[in-house]
């Protein structure tokens, strides 16, 4: 068969689905990755509004731009999205746009799996911006510490859509990761073993198993909160016998490694961007993927930094320094073994290159303020202030957001086919970069010199009204980037250079395709012979044969060292996934007014699973057995 | 400059006493460890950047990697070694600052509540312990156990001249200590995330020579000042009669509700309304005919009163030094 004719008969049957129908039922992992990023940068935008408001209403003392209740639910609000509708989800969108380019397959291992995260995650995001645009957003904090969100100190539905947005978004989050799990161990490209893969792809992985070991925590605590709220359960009420500590150690754990569930992909980003921009395969790759790992497990010891405040034994609180100390020693690692990657690479200086500058001076900061916290003693002085602030986004912006903004930058051509323009991608950088620091470098004397978080104003005779007001500035100016960014990638979507495959001269497979990728990814599945296949692959390197091409085939490998294994018919687009998150809607949203939305739901998931999991009669040729 | 123009009465970076000051010291060790490793490992960076950009060809070559490994085994040793400094010093301070719980004669409460702070001294008998809000007392050069806990939602006692912060939890009691070793005002906030008026949740803390502590401790035990003008008897009548006695107690009168701040000695106080207003005549009156107006969301109602009531009660309530 000619390439032509491969081309037709793949195109034919990886077609994409259109209109309104289509956007229901179509299930490529591209697609769903891209919209999960746009999504995802929607919410980012809506969170980036709701930080101006706030620094608004913070520029001077004493300040009525905002009342406390509306701040209040700003500041809720801007949490929850960060974390749980901007960060977790577009570190998301990314893997599952690339990874299974990466690692040269055609689909995720559950393609329905991925349009329920989907419609998951976007009802729950929808959810918390009805509550806040109808003035009944969640005011409790993102943390939302009980007995203040409970049924006696938090009257209303505010705290019960933040439940509900947690069990929207937390699904969504386990749906996916159990998909990029099945699909990084089983669905790689013939020759890429487990010590082949991209770091990238390493993240993805670690991430995932943090998820699923991190996410339950917070969604049991969510549904034990809510349960108080609506039917008087009493797990976290003092008076009959409940406990409010309990609240913040279910939330912590999984709060601190949800930080690391951020940003290890930011880290696999920049890993990415340096081998890229660089040139040459990273130092001490093994290395690299223990740390990700060491990370992944030691982000399990540190959730107790949280608490030093609530007053535990001092042996206890030794041990949280130790591990939270601890922790800062995989990451120096990855740091050395980026300098060295740089010292001995090529670098071409492109913007994506300016968010490795940013990462590093940024990060290490925020690294070292990290420390900081995990002194008992520092920790109880600055806790709760706007030192945290100032630490918290020195590692989440410059730990993942400037890897996440380069990595983009890097990525564009591929979704795009066009390149962007880099006079415009530089000088947003440099206005992300200096207005990030104006605005929370401050944060850092304020906190110490007395100015706790989570206040809508304060007083004058404080002082603290410089300060702020400089922030305020840096704020804007942030701003200000963010929309030369977002401009730069909308206009060079008609404007800019067409791209080619491969116009960085990257290493990995996503870039041995067209830009953007057909809808069946590769016209020849590849295989490859070490971790830099577009480097050193040889002319003559084989491609895998023998997959049908009239059929959503793809290729199942093992474990390790992905020998080729069974073909995997999967599924064409459907209705059901959608069905499915439809139904547990119904439930989930009813079941913030009354429990009866609680077998309400049950019913209807039932229901549309039957439709999601319906028989269909088995091909008249069986697959012959694979070598 | 711009860090010069805040107050010192609320700042880590003040200390008044020896425990913010210990800790002053820790975080002066680490923010200077921190500093250098920050400019070594930012420099190394720049030094890749600009040799990377000259490189005429990557480098990948098994020597390279050889060399490399051991500048980098080198520079995580260097860090291990770092934070071992670190991790000991914050290990000496921390034991340093666990004496502050040993025995002491002077024990203080500090009950939370949305969005004041209950300050209680023992006395020797029921009608001598000493009931005020939102202003702490405390001796010079002695050291002072606090023992903390909250009547609704978790907030978080924070005199950061004095020492650092500790949560108060309902239905656990917590202790920290504070030692004043200067005379002087300084002020703390909450610091957990307490609802509607978190911000405005504020505590004077008073450090005075152990003389004055004392003549201040016996003034408060003392029931309060009879009404003696026509207007203070007035103003009392309007308070026992109207809702102020539903919420607040007087010593020495009918009026015993705990809900609100006791107002025995009210003014004798600094400030009104939790550290947010001082304690003068036109404050006073604005906050008790609208306390929601100063304070939105405040859980005390706005009372509608004649101007002359108001002006009795407020007249009443400034007698009560």
């Amino acid at each position: 068969m000619t390439d032509e004719l491969l081309h037709a008969e793949l195109s034919r049957t990886w077609h994409k689905p259109t209109g309104l129908w289509g956007w229901l039922t179509d299930n490529h992992h591209t697609t769903i990755g891209l919209r999960f990023i746009i999504t995802a940068f929607f919410f980012f935008a809506l969170g980036g509004v709701e930080a101006l408001l706030m620094r608004t209403q913070l520029a001077k003392p004493g300040n009525t731009f905002i009342g406390p209740d509306l701040y209040n639910q700003l500041f809720t609000t801007h949490g929850s999205t960060m974390m749980f509708l901007f960060a977790v989800p577009v570190m998301e969108g990314i893997g599952l746009y690339f990874v299974p380019l990466m690692i040269g397959t055609r689909q995720m291992a559950f393609p329905r799996l991925n349009v329920f995260a989907y419609f998951s995650y976007l009802t729950g995001g929808l959810l918390l911006y009805w509550a806040l645009f109808s003035n009944f957003g969640p005011d409790t904090g993102w943390f939302a510490y009980v007995p203040l969100s409970g049924p006696e100190y938090a009257p209303g539905k505010r705290v019960d859509v933040w439940a509900q947005m947690i069990t929207f978004t937390e699904m969504s989050a386990l749906a996916g990761a159990v998909n990029m799990i099945a699909t990084i161990f089983k669905n790689r490209a013939p020759g890429m073993s487990l010590n082949r893969m991209p770091i990238f792809v390493w993240g993805q992985l670690v991430t995932a198993f943090m998820i699923i070991f991190a996410m339950p925590s917070v969604m049991v605590a969510s549904s034990m909160l809510a349960a108080d709220r609506l039917v008087a359960t009493h797990y976290f009420n003092v008076a009959e016998g409940g406990d409010a500590i309990l609240w913040q150690h279910l939330f912590w754990f999984f709060g601190h490694p949800e930080v690391y569930i951020i940003f290890i992909p930011g880290t696999a980003m920049l890993t990415t961007i340096i081998v890229t921009y660089a040139k040459r395969p990273v130092f001490g790759y093994t290395g690299m993927v223990l740390a990700l790992i060491a990370t992944g497990f030691v982000g399990f010891g540190v959730w107790v930094h949280h608490m030093f405040a609530t007053g535990l034994p001092q042996i206890g609180a030794s041990f949280f320094t130790a591990s939270s100390i601890l922790i800062t020693i995989p990451t120096a690692f990855q740091i050395f073994a980026w300098i060295t990657t740089l010292w001995h690479g090529k670098i071409s200086f492109k913007p994506p290159v300016g968010y490795v500058f940013g990462f590093m001076f940024i990060f290490i900061m925020g690294g070292l303020t990290g420390v900081m916290l995990a002194s008992v003693p520092i920790d109880l002085q600055v806790h709760d202030t706007f030192f945290v602030v100032a630490h918290l986004h020195y590692v989440l912006i410059g730990g993942a957001i400037f890897p996440l903004l380069g990595a983009l930058y890097m990525w564009y051509p591929k979704f795009t086919g066009r390149l962007q323009n880099d006079a415009l991608g530089w000088t947003s950088f440099a206005l992300l970069f200096i207005g990030f620091n104006v605005t929370f470098f401050p944060m850092h004397l304020l906190g110490l010199l007395g100015m706790p978080r989570r206040v809508y104003t304060y007083l004058d005779t404080l002082g603290w009204g410089g300060m702020n007001f400089v922030a305020t500035i840096g704020a804007y100016v942030m701003g200000l980037g963010v929309l030369l960014y977002v401009s730069n990638a909308l206009l060079s979507l008609a404007s800019g250079r067409v791209a080619g495959n491969n116009p960085w001269g990257a290493a990995t497979l996503e870039w041995a395709t067209a830009s953007p990728p057909p809808p069946y990814n590769f016209l020849y599945l590849p295989t490859v012979r070490d971790r830099y296949p577009l480097w050193t692959n040889a002319p003559d390197q084989p491609v895998v044969v023998g997959v049908p091409s009239d059929k959503r085939e793809i290729l199942v490998t093992k474990l390790m060292d992905a020998e080729p294994d069974h073909l995997y018919e999967t599924p064409q687009p459907s209705i059901s996934p959608f069905l499915v998150s439809l139904g547990s809607a119904i439930g989930i949203i009813t079941a913030i007014f009354t429990p009866w939305g609680v077998p309400l739901g049950f019913v209807l998931v039932a229901l549309a699973m039957v439709a999601w999991f319906w028989p269909k009669p088995p091909h008249k040729e069986l697959l012959e057995e694979q070598p | 400059m711009i860090p010069l123009l805040a107050a010192t009465y609320q700042s880590a970076l003040h200390p008044a006493g020896k425990y913010a000051a210990e800790i002053k010291w820790l975080l002066t060790v680490f923010t200077i460890v921190a500093s250098v490793v920050f400019v070594l490992t930012f420099g190394f960076f720049v030094v890749s950047l600009i040799r990377g950009r000259r490189n005429r060809m990557p480098d990948a070559t098994d020597e390279t990697a050889r060399r490399s490994a051991k500048w980098v085994g080198g520079a995580l040793g260097v860090t291990i070694v770092a934070l071992f400094i670190l991790l000991f010093a914050s290990v000496v301070t921390g034991r340093a600052l666990s004496h502050i719980y040993e025995p002491t004669e002077r024990h203080v409460s500090v009950i939370g509540h949305q969005w004041w702070w209950e300050v209680s001294y023992d006395g020797p008998q029921a009608d001598q312990i000493v009931l005020t809000a939102n202003e702490l007392h405390l001796p010079v050069g002695e050291r002072v156990i606090v023992h903390l806990t909250s009547r609704d939602v978790i907030h978080s006692l924070w005199i950061p001249n004095l020492n650092g912060k500790r949560d108060l939890i309902p239905g656990k009691e917590s202790t920290i200590a504070f030692q004043a070793d200067k005379p002087g005002i300084y002020r703390a906030q909450c610091a957990e995330f307490c609802g509607m008026q978190h911000a405005m949740m504020g505590l004077v803390v008073v450090a005075e020579p152990k003389e004055k502590f004392d003549g201040w401790l016996a003034a408060q035990r003392m029931p309060s000042r009879s009404p003696v003008s026509i207007d203070e008897q007035k103003g009392q009548q309007i308070f026992m009669n109207t809702s102020c006695a539903m919420c607040h107690s007087i010593k020495g009168t009918s009026a015993g509700a705990r809900t609100g701040p006791d107002l025995t000695h009210i003014g004798s106080r600094r400030t009104l309304a939790a550290g947010v207003i001082s304690n003068t005549r036109g404050n006073l009156a604005g906050w008790v005919a609208d306390a929601g107006g100063i304070k939105p969301g405040v859980l005390m109602p706005p009372n509608s009163l004649t101007p002359d009531e108001l002006n009795a009660l407020v007249v009443y309530l400034e007698s009560l030094k």
